[in-house]
């Protein structure tokens, strides 16, 4: 134990803008898991390796003398296509099972990618770097890297974006219509096998954008997909379904927490202490896995 | 009863054939000796499992080349039986059995990482089979009264004791203040424990402690900690992603420290990945091809660089040095016991005292090489931003001055 963080209030300062900052980050991969738990039902184990894989990408474009922050934009696209192409090939086919079967799949398609991405890019642990320097506050006792907070601002930006998709777009009226009861919306007209495809979708892009921005911040390798996994998976089940604000707050909540837990516990216990967190959620919430499953096909 | 003739003879010639393939993978065949090996050629170590077996098959071609082994009045070229472990602990320990016990193999070759190694000695022991391993650097593996189980690389205690004695020394002999991070994993814990020794040597004094998860990615917290505590040395060691990602949070960070010391820099790329912000980093090395060991074989370090980048098209990290290294010891243990003979080889290796162009080679009796020092290289960029490293301790090899205490952010 080591209290080091509340004894300098700088350090304290720091611990929490880092955490906000990292939060937002996984608040944003945390959505893209919510809406496609909230609309088909499934919640994804694949979600960080999507996340990993989109990161490649970006840092593909780095090695190719691209700046990777365009990463931000190709990412998502190529994500995209890839997500709907998983749904018309796995997902559709388990997506009216039970939750078991849809977690064993995604779990599935999880090692696969794994493999696939250490077979492509190698073992190799790989970073794109953006040089956008450093911010100091208060005297610099507090720095904050370019990188993060050019990440969280582009969390930020996807977001709103696209809440207002949803908001506002056809499609997005349709998901929340299929969202809420599918098969109301489906006998008033809406195309549910093509809403479930563009959730699938959405959320490999919102996971590819997550993806570019680590690559920028942190690091990358194949088998890094896990924790982002369980992590947007606890920030959801604290936040409930299609909850966006609750989203962006547990986000923010579970980065300041690990933050305060590395100084505290040492880094060693960050992610355990993560999963501890999810543990006494779940036995607080007493979450029901089995809550009623709508889907139609 | 006819057809009852052709089934049994049909049976029979295959198992004639079937025992006559096997026996062609046994230890000695003709004139070939063949050696096995698990390597990682796919999972997380699959990088450096490659450069691995890159060492060893530059090694063979290069006796076989030269006149292979004699023994007995006999010319015998080598051959490796090779498996992929996946990176993975129980496939490593039974293909090792496998290579044992069904093709064969009398005498191993070490798999990549400690880890790995780890997981083979058991096998190779109870068998009685020798093995000259390259890439497990652990101090446990020396501990447990191994008989059959030999490194030509020193263990990973001595990897960055040299560094605190270095500070201490550039602290004109007074001791100093040390901020360490290693990761929690076998090899790591021991350059930990490296550290620590060295520290209680030198009468210098700890001030973090901290400890890195496998999957790490984010190490702020602990540069924060060394922010403020203003530590003489910081000392990493976490695999390639621990140098990574402490070479980059350093730099945005803007983290001072008078001397940065890590592991694994050449296996991280480390220059080419992160340029100039690399640069002074010091990094524990087995080998560096500027080292003038010399060997029949390959000559020196350079040559063998050369040599080794023309077949490969890269540098050779230290773990291809190493392994090329682990077949000159073979070849010579099976000349001096001049006979296949697995106990013979066993002692032959055990009594081994040799120079390659990798550096001397004697085992301890727990079978460690206690005759090559690790070096230390720093990392050195010009203007232009290309950077190369320099071995700058121990002096007798050193080809460039270290550069101490490294400048401030703000005055690069």
């Amino acid at each position: 134990m080591d209290f080091m963080v509340f004894q300098y209030p700088m350090i304290t300062v720091q611990a929490c803008l880092d955490g906000i900052l990292l939060g937002i980050l996984f608040a944003l991969i945390a959505y893209g898991m919510a809406l496609q738990w909230g609309v088909m039902n499934i919640i994804n184990i694949a979600q960080g390796d999507l996340v990993i894989l989109g990161g490649y990408i970006a840092y593909f474009m780095y090695l190719y003398g691209i700046h990777p922050a365009w990463g931000v934009i190709v990412a998502p696209v190529i994500m995209y296509f890839l997500g709907v192409i998983i749904y018309k090939l796995v997902i559709n086919k388990v997506v009216d099972r039970d939750l078991f079967i849809s977690i064993l799949a995604t779990f599935g398609i999880s090692i696969l990618f794994m493999q696939l991405m250490n077979f492509a890019f190698g073992a190799d642990v790989v970073l794109a770097n953006s040089d956008y320097g450093t911010t100091m506050l208060f005297n610099n006792n507090v720095v904050l890297p370019n990188s993060k907070l050019f990440s969280a601002f582009i969390s930020i930006l996807f977001a709103i974006c696209l809440v207002i998709y949803m908001k506002k777009s056809k499609l997005g009226r349709a998901i929340r219509a299929t969202a809420q009861n599918a098969r109301a919306a489906k006998i008033l007209g809406v195309d549910t096998e093509k809403v479930y495809a563009a959730t699938f979708g959405i959320n490999a892009a919102l996971c590819g954008v997550a993806g570019a921005l680590i690559s920028i911040t942190f690091t990358i390798h194949p088998y890094m997909g896990l924790p982002y996994t369980i992590r947007s998976f606890m920030i959801v089940i604290v936040a409930g379904l299609g909850n966006l604000p609750g989203v962006a707050m547990s986000g923010m909540g579970l980065g300041v927490f690990e933050e305060f837990a590395d100084y505290i516990l040492g880094t060693e216990f960050r992610i355990g202490s993560v999963f501890l967190l999810l543990v006494l959620i779940l036995v607080y919430r007493r979450f029901k896995l089995s809550r009623k499953r709508e889907y139609l096909k | 009863m006819r057809l009852n003739k052709i089934i049994l003879s049909f049976v029979s010639a295959l198992v004639i054939l079937f025992s006559t393939s096997v026996a062609s993978f046994a230890k000695v065949v003709g004139d070939k000796i063949i050696l096995g090996a698990a390597i990682s050629l796919t999972g997380k170590y699959s990088s450096n499992g490659v450069h691995t077996q890159n060492g060893y098959n530059m090694a063979v071609d290069r006796i076989n080349s030269m006149g292979g082994v004699k023994v007995g009045g006999k010319t015998y070229k080598f051959d490796i039986i090779y498996y992929d472990d996946e990176s993975n602990p129980k496939r490593a320990a039974q293909l090792a059995e496998r290579l044992i016990s069904q093709d064969g193999v009398e005498f191993m070759l070490g798999p990549y990482s400690s880890g790995l190694t780890k997981a083979i000695a058991p096998v190779t022991e109870k068998y009685g089979v020798p093995m000259v391993e390259a890439n497990g650097a652990s101090r446990s593996l020396f501990t447990k009264g191994y008989k059959y189980l030999f490194a030509v690389l020193a263990p990973a205690n001595l990897y960055l004791d040299v560094a605190i004695d270095l500070a201490v020394e550039k602290n004109n002999g007074k001791p100093v203040t040390v901020a360490m991070a290693f990761e929690q994993d076998a090899f790591s814990q021991d350059v930990r424990l490296g550290v620590l020794d060295a520290i209680k040597r030198t009468g210098s004094k700890k001030v973090i402690d901290d400890k890195l998860p496998k999957e790490l990615n984010d190490m702020a917290a602990t540069l924060v900690k060394v922010k403020q505590m203003k530590p003489d040395v910081l000392v990493v060691s976490g695999h390639t992603k621990g140098a990574l990602t402490a070479i980059r949070q350093i730099a945005e960070m803007k983290v001072d420290v008078p001397m940065l010391a890590m592991t694994h820099c050449d296996a991280a790329k480390l220059s080419k990945q992160h340029g100039k912000n690399s640069q002074y980093a010091l990094c524990a090395s087995q080998w560096h091809k500027t080292l003038t060991y010399k060997d029949n074989f390959f000559k020196d370090g350079m040559t063998y660089a050369a040599d080794f980048e023309k077949e490969f098209g890269y540098d050779p990290p230290y773990q291809s040095a190493e392994s090329s290294a682990a077949l000159l010891v073979f070849k010579d243990a099976f000349e001096r016991a001049n006979s296949f003979d697995q106990k013979k080889v066993r002692d032959a290796l055990a009594a081994t005292n040799m120079q390659t162009f990798y550096g001397n080679i004697k085992f301890a009796p727990g079978g460690q090489n206690v005759d090559k020092p690790m070096v230390l290289f720093q990392v050195m960029c010009d203007d232009s931003g290309k950077c190369e490293n320099k071995v700058v301790a121990p002096t007798k090899w050193a080809s460039a001055k270290l550069i101490h205490p490294v400048p401030k952010w703000s005055e690069r």
